[in-house]
């Protein structure tokens, strides 16, 4: 095993051989931001003219994830209900992930998934897949999400092209999950039938996530700041942003998502946003370890800041939540929940025999009907699929 | 945003006046003093109306250090539009050029598809170009794509003084678009003026509501002072609004735990 001080050797701001640079300038323009803001100088009056303003500037995101907008969290939560409403009408849309392979190269150090970790591996044959797949849409699912651990040899882009051509014949909707990638590659998925990519940059900090990715493609910030411009370059119709609230100071990096999705937009018009909200778990009753800690107020600050920023965003929830908060906040800011949830490898079917451990404990296990229940409990609508594949 | 130095750039150029000012439907003698009330630094000159019929020209009524801005007006197609920009350029008005390209004699109002077509040519050819448009924001992006250095959406059909009448979508072109959104067309009064800068568009272009005030220096004036009000308020930060109406007894947030 390498030590930590030769891993770290790795200059995590260059590319690695084979990565394709693209020309951007979003991603120094997102870093400068953060290094300018400074949440503490906002004030009430800031809090309550960001409220008011119609269009959300960027200076109005900041007062909103700011401290001075927790005691007013109320208020942004009725407005970002009134934003959802008037963007989504009463639509819950569900999807279920789907673990593929948990084998990984990167050594992320707080993942269940890392290199390092002695857990169960497993990678699931294409006939595997098929069961898999067979037993979720059974459930009526019509939207999946393939999820795979990063690691370009156990799980090549063939290997995911092929996981999305089996998809595509018993899901209307993919989406994919997976290690970042080149526009090239990004464009094979697509021409597979993905058309929705997701990529977690973790932490916008970059001296921070540096310290945290030690080794493997994650190691390399900008290449994974810059996979969803190449997945847009690449013919993909959305992507989706998010950061693992908690790992650094938490409003900067939800500043950061917020405007890396908000830039990105700007120059693909056309690019469908999505945010997820996933959070470290603090510490119970100990706010001297880390006050930055994401207790459940923050969270919905965060996402309520979301959605009044950009309010045609969609906005996914996670199953690392407990149920009275996701039942919660659908149709208040998020617009998308997953149901019928397994993070592990080969889980949705008993006759698999190649099963591998889990990436993280979910929160709300509770069935698709379960959930569908509770959605039509609010009075919402919830919707399998909006949207039709055109290759 | 500098409050201090807030200047207009369009093409490389600052500003300091955000106004400006049509010469067409007044006599030639009072551009001076209209130019003078209005504190403008950029005046449009059609340039079919270059030469009047008595055989003035409009070019040695315009101050020196003001900024000519001919357009391309009685342009019917991209073709026409990029010609007259030339000859323009040929005659000594410069580099800037605002394409007006309509062939439809009601309401006077631009075609988009051929103003792109038109900026994407001038563009490359040096120009800095000033597109009038009808504020779209497909066609606005194709524009900037294109070349253009602004959009100039109408706020109402040319020489109307309707006043704003395409608010919310030219509210879309300031909330998106990076480059300079300057107001044009339509607007009757000053008031109105203010509004739109108080919405964030970086000018305003008013012709029509000055040349035919019933004094029209001191409407230039009038103008003026509107546009600049409207900028600082847009520059202050409108003050906040409280809401009428009474709050929710079962709060949304009552389900949160640590």
């Amino acid at each position: 095993m390498k030590s930590v001080e030769e891993m770290r050797k790795v200059n995590h701001m260059e590319y690695m051989e084979g990565m394709e640079e693209i020309s951007s300038d979003i991603m120094n323009k997102v870093i400068n931001e953060i290094n300018i803001t400074d949440f503490d100088t906002f004030t009430k009056e800031d809090v309550i003219r960001a409220l008011n303003s119609e269009e959300k500037s960027v200076e109005d995101f900041k007062a909103l994830l700011s401290p001075a907008a927790i005691p007013y969290l109320e208020d942004m939560a009725r407005l970002a209900t009134k934003e959802t409403r008037k963007h989504f009408g009463n639509s819950i849309y569900l999807f279920t992930p789907l673990y593929i392979s948990n084998y990984c190269e990167n050594y992320c150090i707080y993942c269940g998934f890392n290199c390092y970790n002695k857990i169960k591996r497993a990678k699931l044959t294409f006939e595997d897949i098929k069961k898999e797949m067979k037993a979720i849409a059974k459930t009526g699912i019509e939207e999946i999400l393939i999820l795979t651990g990063e690691s370009r040899k156990m799980s090549d882009v063939e290997y995911i092209g092929k996981s999305c051509e089996i998809a595509k014949k018993y899901f209307k909707n993919v989406g994919v999950e997976v290690y970042p990638m080149n526009s090239d590659e990004y464009r094979y998925l697509h021409e597979h039938g993905a058309d929705f990519v997701t990529v977690f940059q973790e932490t916008y900090n970059s001296d921070k996530y540096e310290t945290l990715h030690l080794m493997g493609h994650k190691r390399i910030f900008p290449y994974r700041f810059n996979a969803q411009e190449r997945a847009l370059i690449g013919g993909m119709r959305g992507v989706a942003f998010a950061a693992l609230l908690g790992l650094d100071d938490f409003r900067k990096d939800a500043l950061a998502t917020g405007l890396h999705a908000y830039l990105l937009q700007r120059k693909y018009p056309h690019a469908e946003i999505s945010f997820s909200c996933p959070r470290l778990r603090p510490i119970i009753n100990n706010d001297k370890i880390n006050p930055k800690d994401v207790h459940e107020p923050q969270l919905l600050q965060v996402m309520c800041a979301y959605r009044l920023f950009m309010p045609f965003a969609g906005l996914t929830i996670s199953t690392r939540e407990r149920e009275g908060f996701r039942d919660n906040v659908i149709g208040m800011c998020a617009t998308k929940i997953s149901a019928g949830v397994s993070t592990g490898i080969g889980s949705h079917t008993e006759d698999i025999d190649e099963k591998g451990d889990d990436q993280f404990e979910i929160c709300d296990d509770r069935s698709l009907e379960e959930v569908l229940g509770a959605i039509k409990d609010k009075g919402l609508q919830p919707v399998m699929n909006d949207y039709v594949y055109i290759q | 945003m500098n409050k201090e130095n807030d200047k207009l750039l369009i093409g490389g150029k600052k500003f300091n006046s955000r106004f400006i000012l049509g010469s067409g439907k007044y006599d030639l003698n009072l551009i001076d003093a209209a130019i003078k009330y209005a504190g403008a630094e950029i005046i449009t000159l059609a340039l079919r109306r270059a030469n009047t019929v008595k055989g003035e020209n409009i070019l040695d009524f315009i101050p020196k250090g003001v900024t000519l801005l001919p357009n391309t007006s009685g342009a019917r197609n991209a073709k026409e539009a990029v010609r007259i920009a030339k000859l323009s350029r040929e005659l000594g008005c410069g580099d800037f050029i605002k394409i007006e390209v309509i062939h439809e004699s009601k309401y006077l109002l631009p075609d988009n598809y051929e103003t792109i077509k038109a900026t994407e040519e001038l563009a490359k050819d040096g120009f800095t170009v000033m597109p009038y448009m009808y504020p779209d924001l497909n066609a606005a992006r194709d524009m900037i794509n294109a070349g253009a250095a602004c959009v100039m959406p109408l706020a109402s059909p040319i020489g109307s003084n309707k006043g704003l009448s395409t608010k919310e979508f030219i509210r879309v072109l300031i909330n998106e678009i990076d480059v300079p959104v300057i107001v044009d067309a339509g607007l009757g009064k000053p008031s109105e003026a203010c509004e739109v800068m108080e919405m964030g568009a970086d000018a305003v272009m008013v012709n029509t509501a000055v040349a035919t005030a019933k004094d029209i220096p001191l409407m230039a004036g009038a103008f003026k002072n509107a546009i600049d009000a409207g900028r600082k308020a847009y520059l202050a930060g409108l003050g906040r609004v409280i809401e009428d109406g009474a709050v929710s007894s079962s709060p949304l947030t009552g389900f949160l735990r640590d």
